[in-house]
């Protein structure tokens, strides 16, 4: 039997929303099925009050064994070092006191969200409440926690970073850590079973992008890469590869990918859905791309672009379909 | 469920499933609420994060104040870009919109229902009624059989989502002129199976019977003799307890209309109060900030302004502040939404007011969505255009005043400079669960409170009584 506890930190609530959706088992029978007692949920838990302060009590105390801990939202740290933005109700102690309380008795930690793995949204413009993520802040490994610290199992804070996550990277993690697999991490604490994917892979919009056919507004098909801010082509995750809610991803949704997944996604310094250019050049590389050949394949793509994509690609459903070929 | 009792005061927390953070401190006398204090403590300052930003990122960054009701916060940011443009969605753009709003809307009711509202039923404070057992085999938390059939449905309800709207939650799917997936004859296809599933479920599980039976239901004593699925069971409960009683508002609903289409909204835009309907006149909303820890005074939200007060000062106790309507405090949600539409078994309930009209009222909201929802999805033409284009004004001002699950959630927005000047949004539980306002006038839920059994170290009562609200304590504060 594994124990689990969730926290709610300084978030929306989505990625447990987005757990919601796993599917084939749903997310109950799932945990049930590997062996995962849920000790409390702030939203599933019946628990309430004086119960769950007593769960919390027994856990902070070591009188409950815990084996994973998964906080979900960021540590908000404010106003001056407090934790008060975040009160947890009841207890008279800030979320970030509670969390550096439980921490510690955890095997496994688990930074459930972008929030909670680096700040995310709830530190964009400025971050009003001197939000942190759990073992990052932002892109720097110095969040709540200190670079050295390492859970119980001696492991740093599994960062299940996507905003929201998908419900089956969640669940695959806490999976393996309940099977005692290892979890293989990336350099920013990220799952590599999803991670070492980018979200170009399976887009949709592929032959788009081979020809640099580029929608030039929301609702065109084409590639959003040049014009529309996607940055699938740099962003880690597999969502194009295993789709979210039955069929879909946001670039199949028709809108750019905005790299959810990445330590300080929130302020990318320009619009989301502009890509930023120099001199009429847009500005960033496909990952592992060399710039000098991006280049020339860009524009002999571009300059070799078939009637039918450059068509399609300014529509916003296919006009011209692919010209039938006879059998030999 | 226990609480600290120190003298005749109790403070409820961790106040759990109300989606977000929740603390109700409770002045007990005689057994009853004398004066209940509602708590959002949580700030993470969404209106200050957007200043300076390009206006289309709220399209980004305010769907992720809620991760329940991302598609409201969506939507409502994009009619009020829309509104400062002067752009109006092309009539299917907005057909496959509302579509997409309405299923969030009804996943919500769904989770309300299964997973935050009915587990307290199968509490073992209950053991000795009758209907118990009943209630801890279908509610239990994790283990319910409803709650496990309902967390199926909804994630087979929400391949909507991956259909229109990319993924749920945090889609950008949703713009001002419309939607960015133009649906074809094969996502239409698709869309009507997933519906006529999802309809399955509800009348054999949720309902037990045919969803027009249920929305023709016209008065209390009917709704009472519904005979089937776990609404019968709810039903048999909230008699025994006399839930119909319990939490009485004070019968002032709100509601800015919900879906609007190119013939308007779907479910009316109004006020009732005391029985008398009326027109909603955006210009005398207001925040009252004598009560929460905000600095500034009161102002119409255009003009309002997000200071947290960093010292937490007294007697401010919250971070929410006071929406007010022409200076009264408004209930929201799926209730107040039907009773401005006007829907006979509505207006019956708001008679009562109380747990089972607010219940009710979203029972059969979810009833008539659906009902809704397939007609939209028949009414789809693909090939018609889904987003009209336009590009934003230097300078401009709008405001997005939509009906999330929970009520009346409203975006205002000032464009200076091509940049956001300036953001304020008052979220639909920001309505029901403010403070007080500067005359010590309660929020819907504090009055609602007023007067509940508090029996023993368990107050049962006030669960019911909170949750029958639907709190989504997230956006609250933002």
């Amino acid at each position: 039997m594994t124990t689990l506890l969730w926290l709610q930190a300084s978030g929306c609530g989505g990625c447990t929303m987005s757990l919601l959706c796993a599917e084939s088992p749903g997310v109950i029978e799932m945990l049930e099925d590997a062996g995962i007692r849920l000790l409390w949920h702030p939203a599933l838990s019946l628990a309430t009050g004086a119960e769950a302060r007593a769960i919390l009590d027994d856990v902070a105390e070591g009188r409950v064994p815990l084996d994973i801990l998964c906080v979900e939202g960021a540590i908000a740290r404010g106003p001056g070092g407090t934790g008060r933005f975040q009160m947890l109700s009841g207890t008279g102690q800030s979320l970030m006191a509670w969390v550096q309380r439980l921490a510690p008795r955890a095997r496994h930690v688990v930074a459930v969200g972008t929030c909670a793995a680096y700040g995310g949204v709830t530190a964009a413009g400025g971050n009003p409440t001197d939000a942190v993520g759990l073992h990052y802040d932002g892109a720097h490994p110095d969040g709540l926690f200190a670079p050295a610290w390492r859970s119980g199992s001696g492991a740093p804070v599994v960062n299940v970073a996507g905003c929201p996550t998908h419900p089956g990277w969640v669940t695959e993690t806490l999976m393996l850590l309940a099977a005692g697999e290892p979890v293989a991490l990336d350099g920013y604490g990220r799952p590599r079973f999803y991670a070492d994917h980018l979200v170009h892979h399976g887009c949709p919009k592929n032959e788009f992008y081979e020809y640099k056919a580029s929608a030039r507004s929301l609702s065109e098909q084409g590639c959003m890469m040049e014009n529309l801010g996607c940055i699938g082509t740099q962003a880690v995750g597999d969502c194009n590869i295993r789709p979210w809610n039955g069929e879909g991803s946001c670039t199949r949704g028709g809108y750019p990918c905005i790299n959810c997944t990445a330590p300080q996604f929130e302020d990318p310094a320009h619009a989301f859905v502009e890509t930023p250019k120099i001199a009429g050049i847009p500005v960033g590389l496909p990952t592992d791309m060399p710039k000098a050949w991006f280049m020339a394949l860009a524009s002999l793509s571009k300059a070799a672009t078939p009637p039918r994509i450059d068509r399609n690609a300014h529509a916003d459903r296919v006009v011209v379909p692919p010209t039938l070929r006879k059998p030999r | 469920m226990t609480g600290d009792v120190t003298g005749a005061r109790l403070v409820v927390g961790p106040f759990n499933r109300v989606e977000g953070d929740l603390e109700v401190t409770l002045d007990v006398a005689g057994g009853r609420v004398a004066r209940a204090q509602v708590n959002a403590p949580l700030y993470r300052g969404f209106e200050r994060m957007l200043e300076g930003r390009d206006p289309r990122d709220a399209l980004v960054i305010t769907p992720r104040i809620c991760g329940i009701c991302s598609i409201s916060q969506s939507t409502a940011a994009a009619h009020a870009l829309a509104a400062a443009m002067g752009l109006t969605p092309t009539p299917q753009g907005a057909l496959a919109a509302a579509l997409i709003h309405a299923a969030e809307n009804v996943a919500d009711h769904l989770t309300h229902f299964h997973l935050f509202f009915m587990p307290d039923f199968a509490r073992p404070a209950y053991a000795g009624r009758p209907w118990h057992a009943r209630a801890v085999a279908r509610f239990i938390a994790l283990e319910g059989g409803a709650q496990r059939a309902a967390v199926q449905a909804r994630a087979e309800l929400l391949h909507a989502m991956g259909l229109m709207a990319g993924k749920w939650p945090h889609t950008l799917g949703i713009q001002p002129g419309g939607v960015t997936r133009a649906p074809g004859p094969r996502e239409k296809a698709r869309l009507a199976a997933t519906l006529r599933a999802f309809r399955r479920y509800l009348e054999t599980v949720l309902f037990g019977g045919r969803l027009e039976d249920f929305c023709a239901l016209k008065d209390v004593a009917a709704l009472m003799r519904w005979p089937s699925g776990d609404v019968a069971l709810f039903l048999g409960i909230a008699a025994d307890l006399g839930l119909a009683g319990l939490g009485r508002g004070a019968g002032r609903y709100l509601s800015f209309g919900a879906y609007p289409l190119a013939d308007g909204p779907a479910f009316a835009a109004g006020t009732r109060s005391a029985g008398a309907p009326g027109p909603v006149r955006p210009a005398e909303i207001a925040e009252d900030l004598s009560h929460a820890w905000m600095l500034g005074g009161t102002a119409h939200p255009l003009d309002g302004m997000t200071t947290p007060d960093e010292g937490m000062a007294a007697p401010a106790y919250s971070w929410c502040k006071a929406p007010r309507l022409a200076g009264q405090p408004m209930e929201v949600g799926a209730l107040a939404r039907q009773v401005v539409d006007g829907h006979p078994l509505a207006l019956a309930l708001a008679e009562e007011g109380g747990v089972v009209a607010r219940v009710g009222g979203r029972l059969l909201e979810l009833a008539r969505t659906q009902i809704l929802m397939e007609a939209w999805v028949a009414a789809l033409a693909p090939g018609e255009s889904f987003m009209a284009q336009c590009s934003l004004p230097r300078d401009g001002q709008g405001a997005g005043m939509v009906e999330a699950a929970r009520g009346a959630l409203g975006h205002w927005l000032r464009i200076r400079n091509g940049k956001i000047a300036n953001y304020q949004i008052i979220a639909q539980t920001t309505w029901n669960f403010s403070p007080r306002d500067a005359a010590d006038v309660p929020g819907p839920l504090e009055a609602a409170l007023e007067g509940t059994q508090v029996e023993g170290p368990v107050p049962l009562a006030v669960q019911h009584v909170v949750r029958s609200f639907d709190p989504g304590m997230v956006c609250t504060v933002h």
